[in-house]
């Protein structure tokens, strides 16, 4: 898994590349919470995502916890069909704010 | 709980239970779903069942102990593609297994309720030889 944070003027923008599975949520978890740190907007870019299990839902499930604690926005973006599929057996589909694109949510944030 | 038969199959993977080992494992689980005449959600959500089983068994079942094996072992059964997981673990009590509340938010504890989901029937059974563990999961072939 590979991972990408920009700053953009309304939002911080984290995008994740490849397979977010128990291998490398930690690593996920870890940038997330980072980015939840920062105390801007957050929005997750899955566009790249390959395959996502429950311990990558978990890292997005807590990153979300922590920003809504700090009062922050966290959104995702650009959710493919197979990682749509997990959120939605998570239930978490209903949960999470979702844009079909980064530029959508950049829009929304700002 | 049952005593499973043994069976031909079309996989037979052995590997370290490691998280490093699930790529491959779901690679060719997707292969061979596809193989036994599964349309690509069904094979997208048998990848899903035996990659969340294979981490319970990893995470659980091995828990701390990194010197355990996973045998993945898949075989077609009429209409049927039937996914075995052995593990060599310390026996698991099947009634402890249990998925949480989804209306509880929090993170962790989907991978079991994820199985049940995706996969037509999920069975603890005895191994016929030796320790451990055995997993069976059944997945109609859409």
């Amino acid at each position: 898994m590979e991972h990408n944070i920009r700053e953009e003027a309304s939002a911080v923008v984290i995008a994740f590349e490849g397979d977010v599975d128990l291998e490398s949520s930690r690593q996920a978890r870890e940038v997330l919470l980072e980015c939840v740190g920062r105390k801007r907007a957050l929005l997750v870019d899955l566009s790249q995502v390959t395959y996502i299990d429950s311990s990558g839902v978990a890292a997005l499930v807590e990153s979300f916890q922590s920003a809504r604690k700090g009062g922050t926005t966290f959104a995702l973006a650009a959710v493919s069909d197979a990682t749509m599929r997990v959120l939605q057996l998570a239930r978490l589909d209903k949960v999470f704010t979702i844009f079909d694109s980064v530029e959508d949510g950049l829009a929304e944030a700002g | 709980m049952t005593v499973a038969a043994e069976d031909e199959a079309l996989l037979q993977l052995r590997v370290p239970a490691r998280a490093d080992s699930l790529k491959e494992i779901r690679g060719a689980v997707g292969k061979t779903a596809a193989h036994c005449g599964c349309g690509a959600e069904a094979v997208r959500d048998a990848v899903i069942g035996v990659d969340e089983a294979c981490q319970n068994i990893i995470r659980h079942a091995y828990g701390e102990k990194l010197d355990g094996d996973i045998i993945v072992e898949i075989r077609c059964d009429g209409a049927d593609m039937v996914v075995d997981l052995r593990d060599f673990a310390d026996r698991v009590d099947p009634e402890k297994i249990k998925p949480r509340d989804l209306n509880d938010i929090k993170p962790g504890g989907l991978g079991t309720h994820f199985m049940r989901e995706v996969m037509d029937s999920v069975e603890y059974l005895v191994p016929a030889r030796g320790r451990g563990n055995l997993l069976r999961m059944v997945k109609r072939i859409s």
